[in-house]
């Protein structure tokens, strides 16, 4: 269990914020029909494990079915862990009650990608903002909508805007004001599902740097959910790929990017459109994949991303890889390899990987910027 | 089987010989939608052409009046609520004021569109074949069979696995890829010449959407038709576009070369949309540059240039003239393409202040 602990370098020695080991989440497919008989399991998340370090981020990424909303909802509790443990600064969560619950709700916060139907369009901004603070009674009425109004300016809204209704403000407006519900509580975690996936290109950018802003404030860890190759890339100098319910392959934002491993990993890099690279004439080699994703109510045997692997031997159907280090990171595949996907002049800048992470990701007690 | 596919190009292959015009030519195209609040200028002036073979793309964000502009040239706007004004030519068949009837052959036959969402463009009680039989009979006096001879083979071509059994599906067994790929065989069965693509794969995975591009280049290589390809992503556009046109409250503000677009843009919302995207390639040490503020509202654009409420050169133009004066869509003397902005020479800013942020 202890090599399966995912240790980047600039990690060691602190204990994580977030544990998580082997989780686990299947649904349940029931029958039609008046016994409703439970016939499958859609298995969602089938046995992550990560850890979340305090005021850092961590990347989630893959494609749509692949578990990665799932892992977040039931970091939240919001949906009941089947199996598997979690632990928060030290603290069993996974299963605690509901009512022993209430007081690590207040430090792991959500946010949602669609900021049109994450609001209640009949509540003023003030009350969707307060809310949290009056459910764990954290501030004292009478101190409310200084509160808000405080909350309101950290997030770039005009603090006067509180008594106004959602649907006043703009994609972008609202998202910044599902921000501030999150941030009412002072949470040491927030998991971000898809938090920019919704808004435009140039109103993506202001989102960004504001989420890095805050953590650097504030000093929060973010639990980053994310489709998009390139934001998570910018936003976390760690990194998960998730395929079909299971992490392929994690590490450091350098080793996933520069040396891709696990062949998942590859081909994702590959499909991402690169704006610049294409600017200067540079077109990267597509690994072009077949097929969709298959089912998670009957995942493949052995190695689950074998029937779309250019590299799949008999003994990928037979034994499902464990995940391993290599060369860094780790990886779950039998023929795990370094294979260089984006191209070698995109990433002159790249090489000193160190000094760059120092900058941006402001662990807590390293000098402020 | 496949000898509908085989002989199809050269009958409806382009001579470009012929064709004194680019296949569309849009020129001053206006969309006003009256409403209770005022009028909309959803597009203004918008002039672009488009020839056989060629693919431009037009980028912008919501409301910057693409789709709008897109849905005009398949004449799906309502007459009665909309004012068009401007000109429109397909293959020299001029579309705004056409009659009902004269759309009707031309959309489905000679242009068709893929649209954002498969899983709402299609109707989810017909099976696919049934939806792609249709617009094959609507334009080809076939019996049901030959069409649905013909469904399946499109089906097969756009890379669809058992084409004969997905032929009697519903759409909603079908995965959003293969959905997609559904719909790009039923906007193909007709052999379009003009083939507009809205947002086609927004909605995808980053590999299926590779996947989808791939096999829409590999179609217009084959059909050798036009592609009018609208999306806000700028990567799409890198790796599909041969021309660019970028829009902005209605009206487009650049226009060149996707390289040109890419490697030398000169016109700043153009360089706030290239900063303000992160890539797999780029410094993340650097921050991305947001567009300050949001786009304008429609009902009153801004007087002057409509970017200047979030333009960070107003102070490089003399005379405030950015918040007063519209500026034309030229191109200067010392410019590859044109702008419509003020700054005298972009080139000199884009090189000392810009090009560092961005690239």
């Amino acid at each position: 269990m202890s090599e399966q602990t995912s240790t980047s370098p600039k990690s060691n020695g602190t204990a994580p914020l977030l544990e998580v080991r082997d989780l686990v989440k299947h649904f349940p497919v029931k029958s039609s029909g008046v016994i409703r008989r439970t016939i499958g399991q859609v298995q969602a998340v089938d046995g992550v494990t990560f850890n979340v370090y305090k005021g850092r981020s961590l990347g989630l990424v893959g494609e749509s079915g692949c578990g990665k909303t799932s892992v977040g909802r039931v970091i939240t509790r919001l949906y009941d862990p089947t199996s598997g443990s979690m632990k928060f600064e030290g603290n069993e969560i996974a299963t605690l009650s509901s009512k022993a619950m209430l007081p690590y709700r207040r430090e792991i916060q959500l946010i949602f990608q669609d900021p049109y139907s994450s609001l209640n369009p009949r509540h003023t901004v003030g009350s969707i903002i307060s809310t949290p603070m009056q459910v764990h009674k954290t501030v004292p009425k009478n101190k409310m909508v200084a509160r808000v109004q405080e909350l309101l300016e950290v997030v770039g809204l005009n603090p006067e805007h509180y008594n106004r209704y959602p649907s006043e403000f703009s994609g972008g407006q609202r998202q910044r004001i599902g921000i501030a519900r999150s941030l009412a509580l002072n949470p040491k975690l927030i998991v971000a599902d898809e938090p920019v996936s919704a808004l435009d290109v140039s109103i993506q950018a202001q989102v960004v740097n504001l989420l890095q802003d805050l953590q650097k404030e504030f000093d929060i860890a973010f639990l980053f959910i994310a489709h998009d190759l390139a934001i998570v890339r910018h936003f976390c100098p760690e990194i998960a790929v998730m395929y079909l319910g299971k992490i392929v392959e994690i590490g450091d934002r350098d080793q996933i990017y520069l040396t891709p491993h696990h062949p998942y990993t590859q081909a994702l890099l590959s499909a991402a459109p690169d704006v610049k690279q294409a600017a200067v004439g540079g077109r990267r080699e597509r690994i072009r994949l077949e097929g969709d994703v298959p089912s998670p109510i009957n995942p493949p045997s052995g190695c689950r991303f074998r029937t779309r692997c250019w590299k799949a031997q008999d003994i990928c159907a037979a034994e499902e890889p464990p995940l391993l280090e290599v060369g860094g990171r780790q990886v779950a595949c039998h023929f795990a390899e370094p294979l260089q996907v984006i191209a070698p002049e995109a990433l002159t800048f790249m090489a000193p990987s160190d000094g760059v992470e120092n900058e941006t990701v402001s662990t807590s007690g390293s000098t402020a910027l | 089987m496949t000898e509908v596919l085989t002989d199809a190009p050269p009958e409806r292959d382009p001579s470009p010989a012929d064709s004194n015009e680019p296949f569309l030519v849009v020129e001053n195209l206006t969309v006003q939608f009256p409403t209770y609040d005022g009028l909309v200028q959803a597009v203004t002036d918008l002039s672009y052409t488009v020839q056989l073979g060629e693919t431009l793309g037009i980028v912008g964000e919501s409301g910057s009046g693409k789709s709008v502009s897109s849905m005009a040239v398949l004449g799906l706007h309502d007459v009665k609520r909309s004012r068009l004004t401007g000109s429109i030519r397909i293959g020299g068949k001029e579309i705004i004021g056409a009659s009902n009837s004269t759309m009707k052959r031309i959309r489905g036959n000679d242009v068709t569109m893929i649209f954002q969402d498969p899983l709402t463009a299609m109707h989810p009680f017909y099976t696919v074949g049934a939806q792609i039989v249709e617009a094959y009979r609507l334009h080809h006096d076939v019996s049901k069979s030959v069409a649905k001879r013909r469904a399946v083979e499109m089906l097969e071509r756009v890379g669809i696995p058992q084409p004969d059994r997905r032929v009697s599906e519903y759409p909603h067994q079908f995965s959003g890829g293969m959905r997609q790929r559904a719909m790009i065989a039923m906007s193909l069965v007709n052999n379009p010449k003009l083939l507009i693509a809205d947002e086609p794969t927004t909605a995808l995975d980053v590999t299926v959407q590779a996947q989808i591009l791939d096999l829409m280049q590999d179609l217009q290589k084959e059909f050798g038709s036009a592609v009018v390809m609208i999306t806000h992503d700028l990567g799409v556009i890198a790796e599909i576009a041969d021309n660019v046109l970028v829009m902005y409250a209605g009206r487009c503000v650049e226009k060149g070369t996707t390289k040109q677009i890419l490697t030398h843009p000169e016109m700043p919302y153009t360089w706030g949309l290239l900063g303000s995207i992160a890539d797999v390639s780029s410094d993340v040490s650097k921050p991305l540059i947001p567009i300050p503020g949001t786009p304008p509202s429609l009902l009153n654009p801004p007087d002057g240039c409509s970017f200047h409420p979030r333009c960070r050169h107003t102070d490089k133009v003399e005379g405030r003239r950015c918040f007063t004066e519209l500026p034309e869509l030229v191109q200067q003397p010392q410019q590859t393409h044109p702008t419509r902005c003020h700054i005298e020479d972009p080139d000199t800013i884009y090189e000392t202040e810009v090009k560092e942020e961005i690239m």
